[in-house]
């Protein structure tokens, strides 16, 4: 009943100065939807990269060499040099020891990677810098969840005999042929100056903003290893696929015991490193948390500096209603109607604020930002919502007591 | 004692301490009956007003026990006063002290929303009493919307609402030309004649000499308390020059 009616007083105390109580509205606003959208950023970037990583294959293990050359801090003051030509190549045969049944069960399938940089595609008078490119075997495909949009795969036979062909991604192929990218099958593109028929065309795995997975030209190894690298046995990695994403740790203990015995060399000085993409997708994530942190922090503050502005005009509402609480006083209103009657009236206004600036925080949340859609988070609006109560309930506080504290005698002679 | 609606035994009121002390009120005793008209007059600084505040249970004595309608005020916590200032009386101020953007019917009716009356209920009622006042068309006008005068008899059907056992009015004719004036103290001539308990303070003697007893203050004391009139008596019916 007296709620009710304290609504109605405060409701008519809002609306008393209309424009007043907009603009501290609007601090809200600001603050709340700020938050949500920075949040909402913040978890769309996490969210893309958990899903280009997931597309990479959440299974897979990539084993690189180690480009510190092991035996270094066995070695202590000895010379480096002749630790560097010792066997720190990841080779073919390495490759297929991993796929042993017996002393790897948990490997599913391995894919050599030989990577080259600065690669350049040239299609008639197209160019295209290539992001990412990779001369393996047919199976990377699969590892690496590799669809196609038009054309076909290597073979195993391309692989080993070093045929000029070549899968490219999406992003390659718009670049040199335009926005039919099917039509890129079957056309001879230079890559560095040398020709390769384009077999097939990869389909978009979209971009996520921070890198474009589909930038990448697939050749196979032998291929890049003549005409790139320079012939060499070595690899740059070998990728491995784990027979599901439970037994990685088990791939990954498997892959270190057969090249230790391999490479001759102990956990304490390994020439080659294997990474698996957990470990990849915790560091993306852990790095996005901290981002997420930081932004949610600067929201954070400008929904403070709001609430001090609900503060400020309740307090200058007090002041200004003096008499009328003292008229209020007089006629019998006690000290916990005043008080409900001032919260109130800085409730409703952090709480329209609130709302707003959640309204506001999903509009602003539809736009891609950098590249990335942000996604509005469900617990932020809930947060966003208990915080609006609480700032009003926190900084209209102070002002209802003192609106109730006044005496009536002082509150009704004040002009 | 016994009819008495106030009762004041030896009540002071001092202001500040030691040196800079002030005794707006010392040791003033009275009575009032139930059913009278009282003027109350004096000079500024007479303590007339802190006699109004002390009644009004707007302040608190410093010494001395005050009983009103039989309860003794000096024993009851923040509350309980704002809700004998609610049942017990109904205030009239010298500038209306109506809430601005406030309707007439809800500015009548406020008194009984303090003291949880129900919505529909509270608007019949304040209709009913702004209706006696003669106000019933002009309910749904803001205070700025009314003259001086009828924004007072808004203040009074506020101060009726609730049925006190006491009127209060301080100045309530302060604001107001001649004709309103007149307007007002029949409005007050007719309460009382229906019963009504009036303090009225005032510092014109022809505004006081409406009323049926009238009590002069000077520096904090009673120096004249002079009955007009009996207790229920009608001015109207017995007229007496002062």
């Amino acid at each position: 009943m007296m709620i009710a009616e304290s609504i109605r007083f405060a409701l008519s105390g809002v609306m008393a100065n209309k424009m007043r109580s907009i603009l501290t509205t609007l601090g809200i606003l600001i603050g709340i939807a700020s938050v949500i959208i920075l949040l909402a950023v913040g978890a769309g970037t996490s969210n893309a990269i958990k899903a280009q990583i997931g597309k990479l294959g959440t299974n897979v293990l990539t084993v690189s060499r180690q480009t510190t050359a092991g035996g270094r801090s066995a070695g202590g003051g000895q010379a480096v040099t002749g630790t560097r030509s010792r066997s720190t190549n990841l080779t073919l045969q390495d490759m297929a020891a991993l796929t042993d049944p017996v002393m790897a069960p948990d490997v599913a399938s391995t894919a050599p990677v030989v990577t080259a940089q600065n690669v350049t595609a040239t299609f008639q008078d197209a160019t295209h810098a290539v992001a990412t490119f990779v001369g393996t075997t047919p199976s990377y495909f699969s590892i690496s969840n590799d669809a196609l949009s038009a054309g076909s795969y290597f073979s195993d036979g391309d692989a080993t005999n070093g045929t000029e062909v070549a899968v490219i991604g999406n992003t390659v192929a718009q670049d040199l042929v335009g926005n039919q990218v099917n039509s890129a099958v079957g056309q001879t593109i230079a890559l560095n100056g040398q020709n390769f028929v384009v077999s097939g065309v990869l389909a978009s795995k979209g971009s996520s903003g921070l890198n474009d997975p589909d930038d990448i030209v697939v050749i196979p190894y032998s291929a890049a290893q003549d005409k790139f690298t320079g012939y060499s046995p070595s690899l740059s990695s070998i990728t491995v696929q784990a027979k599901s994403a439970d037994v990685m740790n088990q791939a990954q203990n498997e892959i270190q015991m057969i090249l230790d015995a391999r490479h001759n060399v102990t956990s304490a000085n390994r020439d080659y490193q294997v990474r698996n993409q957990a470990q990849i997708l915790t560091t993306a994530t852990t790095t996005t948390a901290t981002l997420t942190i930081l932004l949610g922090a600067v929201a954070g503050i400008s929904l403070l500096v709001g609430g001090i502005g609900v503060m400020n005009i309740m307090l200058v509402t007090v002041t200004e209603r003096t008499r009328e609480i003292g008229i209020r006083k007089a006629i019998g209103a006690s000290r916990g109607s005043i008080v409900s009657q001032f919260l109130i009236e800085s409730l409703i206004i952090s709480l329209i604020g609130g709302l707003l600036g959640i309204a506001g925080g999903y509009i602003g949340s539809a736009f891609p930002v950098l590249g990335t859609q942000p996604e509005v988070q469900w617990w932020t609006v809930w947060l966003s919502f208990l915080v609006s109560a609480a700032i009003g309930l926190v900084f209209g506080i102070y002002p209802a007591n003192k609106a109730a504290k006044l005496r009536p005698i002082d509150a009704l002679r004040y002009e | 004692m016994n009819n008495a609606v106030i009762h004041l035994d030896s009540v002071s009121k001092i202001y500040g301490k030691e040196e800079a002390e002030v005794r707006a009120l010392d040791s003033v005793s009275i009575s009032i009956e139930r059913g009278d008209f009282v003027a109350i007059i004096g000079a500024s600084g007479s303590g007339k007003s802190t006699m109004m505040n002390i009644i009004g249970c707007l302040d608190g004595a410093t010494e001395g026990t005050y009983h009103l309608d039989g309860i003794d005020t000096g024993t009851l916590d923040e509350y309980q006063l704002a809700q004998i200032r609610n049942r017990k009386i109904g205030f009239v101020f010298q500038n209306f002290n109506l809430i601005p953007r406030t309707r007439a019917v809800d500015n009548v009716s406020m008194p009984l929303a303090y003291a949880g009356v129900h919505r529909k209920e509270r608007r019949e009622r304040a209709l009913e009493v702004l209706d006696s006042v003669g106000l019933a068309a002009r309910a749904d006008h803001k205070p700025s919307q009314l003259s001086g005068g009828q924004q007072q008899r808004v203040a009074i059907a506020r101060a009726l609402v609730t049925n006190p056992v006491l009127l209060l009015a301080d100045e309530p004719t302060g604001a107001l030309d001649t004709k309103s004036s007149h307007e007002i103290l029949d409005l007050f001539e007719s309460l009382h004649a229906n019963g009504r308990t009036i303090v009225m303070i005032t510092h014109e003697s022809d505004v006081a000499a409406r009323a049926n007893r009238v009590v002069r203050f000077q520096d904090g004391h009673i120096i004249e308390d002079h009955r007009l009139r009996d207790v229920n008596a009608h001015p109207l019916a017995t007229a007496v020059p002062l």
